[in-house]
């Protein structure tokens, strides 16, 4: 789009607001349309006054495609030069109402074109399937049920959403338990395998169990000083010093937790009430202990 | 293919329908001016104006001179399809939420929703060939199925009214005593409320989605089950191919779920089905809410969609679409 200007003879202010533009059009050469020429560019220059009362040429150039050659009816053509009507009629050239997606969108198959006219049985009938040998090589990973549907077709497939949401980092893994246990089939995590409880808890639980909370820490402590601090007493698996959000400070109480719980509790014993960074610290447990 | 991205509406699509020749489209919308669009390159032809409410559903006439609206308004319109100028209003006491011409367009049936103490009914209006004489006289005027009609066409020959809604049941009605003639099996029918019904070219057979996630392909004079097709989602649009044995399936979960879930999981696609076969041929993405409106073009080469999200993508299809074999 280019614009260019040329200076109107001198114009009132106080003329100009009361006869605003469409007096003035008349002024103004009238919208002219060139092409679409043989490479499809089509080329709308219109003319309008802008703010400052200063004539601007503005030149929309446009690629016409040619879509399918539709054979249109007579009635059909005269229809192509219908006036336009309602909203329409003010629509000016800038108005982007109707685009072409700059997105190529193909038609996706639920498989490869050409696959084989029984592997199509077996998605369009499964039950069918069933009674046949290959069944059992059909295992979905949703729900872990054999030789009842696909992966892709699982029923279930939107409930797992949990697992869904991890879908990018498990995928190496995935790729690589397939390969070295082909026989087993695909990777199923401890917690979906059957048998197992599929609440979740049971990590987070053992978490809690060893979870020591340290409270009363200044506010230059940060996580690599709390590790150094608790590590002489056994193992730590997580150290978290709550940072608020806004300010990036410390909140002044933390978490630790221990692989064991024996060197938790002596980590209690040993730093509840110590004094660290000028500051008596206090440590507990996270949870408060039902047994 | 590159579909043509048409945001004339700001609220959700509700209903698109194609003229006989194929080369405009109306699309109607919760917003109150249906559109009337070119349908080969999507350049807007012009508005309605005049609704006061969502408009739920439009016709056009065959010759494509006239078109009837049906509005939450309480009205039913007819429209001079080249300048835009109401011609007549239907006036009723509930919202009007389906209409269709017969064939020969002397005849309109038009459904009003349940609203207050009424229940929801069928009406079949004349349409008069000067729009001056036109009168609001209702010829035949059908009550009885529980909730919401959603749609009511024209059987063969325009002897039967073909009605289907909230209650799940298929019903065909004598057009002319208003006599109940069949009534789908409840065994075999749908579930759940019935959002859509399409007509094949020919009239021969219908297609009716609902929100039991599947549809059903149905004869049309004697209301056996022909076909199903079963998807994930909730359906809430359904066409045919007039050239293909291809149907086209579109839906989505509920608009009130679309932000708490993740949009892979929502399914905004429009679904092929080959109608023989009922298996899926494959799906055409790009909506960004449930697709509430899918037409096809009458000649086959094209087809479009209107979604929650306000708005029309036209697809053209390419060459190897037509040569997809399963």
């Amino acid at each position: 789009m280019s614009v260019s200007m040329q200076t109107q003879p001198k114009i009132r202010w106080g003329e100009l607001e009361e006869d605003d533009g469409e007096d003035l059009d008349f002024l103004l050469p009238p919208k002219q349309v060139i092409g679409p020429d043989d490479n499809g560019i089509k080329r709308v220059i219109e003319y309008k006054f802008n703010d400052d009362g200063n004539k601007v040429k503005i030149t929309t150039t446009t690629r016409i495609r040619k879509l399918a050659n539709a054979r249109l009816s007579k009635r059909a053509l005269e229809r192509r030069n219908w006036a336009k009507f309602g909203d329409a009629v003010r629509e000016d050239v800038g108005s982007r109402l109707t685009m072409v997606s700059t997105e190529e969108i193909l038609i996706e198959r639920p498989r490869a074109p050409g696959s084989k006219p029984e592997e199509t049985k077996v998605a369009g009938d499964p039950l069918a399937q069933l009674g046949k040998g290959g069944a059992v090589l059909m295992v979905c990973r949703t729900c872990g049920k054999k030789g009842d549907h696909w992966t892709s077709r699982c029923p279930y497939k939107d409930l797992a959403a949990s697992s869904e949401g991890f879908s990018e980092k498990p995928a190496t893994s995935d790729a690589a338990t397939a390969a070295a246990g082909a026989g087993k089939g695909a990777y199923v995590p401890p917690g979906m395998r059957a048998g197992a409880e599929r609440t979740g808890t049971d990590m987070r639980r053992r978490n809690d169990e060893n979870s020591v909370r340290v409270t009363n820490l200044s506010e230059d402590t940060r996580e690599p000083d709390l590790l150094e601090l608790f590590r002489t007493f056994g193992s730590v698996s997580r150290v978290y010093v709550a940072v608020d959000q806004k300010t990036g400070m410390s909140r002044g109480f933390g978490f630790v937790n221990f692989v064991n719980k024996d060197d938790a509790q002596r980590a209690i014993n040993k730093l509840n009430g110590y004094g660290y960074d000028n500051l008596i610290l206090r440590v507990e447990w996270a949870t408060p202990r039902t047994n | 293919m590159r579909p043509i991205l048409m945001k004339g509406h700001e609220r959700p699509l509700t209903y698109l329908k194609y003229n006989k020749d194929g080369d405009l489209l109306f699309s109607c919308a919760k917003d109150h001016t249906p559109t009337l669009w070119f349908a080969d390159n999507g350049e807007r032809l012009g508005t309605y104006r005049g609704h006061n409410g969502a408009v739920w559903c439009c016709d056009v006439s065959r010759d494509s001179m006239r078109l009837i609206t049906g509005s939450a308004d309480q009205t039913a319109k007819l429209w001079n399809v080249q300048t835009g100028a109401q011609l007549y209003t239907f006036n009723f006491d509930s919202p009007a939420r389906s209409v269709d011409f017969s064939v020969g367009d002397k005849l309109v049936v038009i459904t009003t929703d349940p609203f207050m103490e009424l229940t929801s009914a069928i009406h079949v209006k004349r349409i008069a060939g000067d729009h001056t004489e036109q009168t609001g006289e209702s010829v035949l005027t059908l009550k009885g199925p529980q909730g919401r009609i959603n749609r009511a066409v024209w059987g063969p020959l325009n002897r039967t009214i073909i009605s289907a809604g909230e209650d799940a049941v298929i019903r065909i009605w004598d057009s002319e005593t208003g006599k109940l003639l069949k009534e789908a099996d409840k065994e075999i029918g749908h579930k759940k409320t019935i959002t859509s019904l399409s007509k094949s070219a020919d009239g021969s057979h219908f297609l009716t989605g609902s929100l039991d996630k599947s549809a059903k392909l149905w004869d049309s004079r004697t209301l056996t089950l022909i076909k199903t097709y079963v998807t994930e989602r909730p359906v809430n649009a359904v066409t045919m191919s007039p050239l293909l044995d291809h149907v086209v399936l579109g839906g989505g979960q509920d608009a009130s779920a679309v932000t708490t879930t993740d949009h892979r999981a929502g399914k905004f696609e429009a679904k092929f089905f080959d109608k023989i076969l009922q298996e899926e041929i494959g799906g055409v993405k790009g909506h960004f809410g449930p697709i509430n409106a899918l037409a096809f073009n009458p000649d086959g080469k094209s087809f479009s969609s209107g979604g929650e999200d306000g708005y029309v993508r036209i697809h053209h299809f390419d060459p190897d679409y037509f040569n997809i074999k399963i």
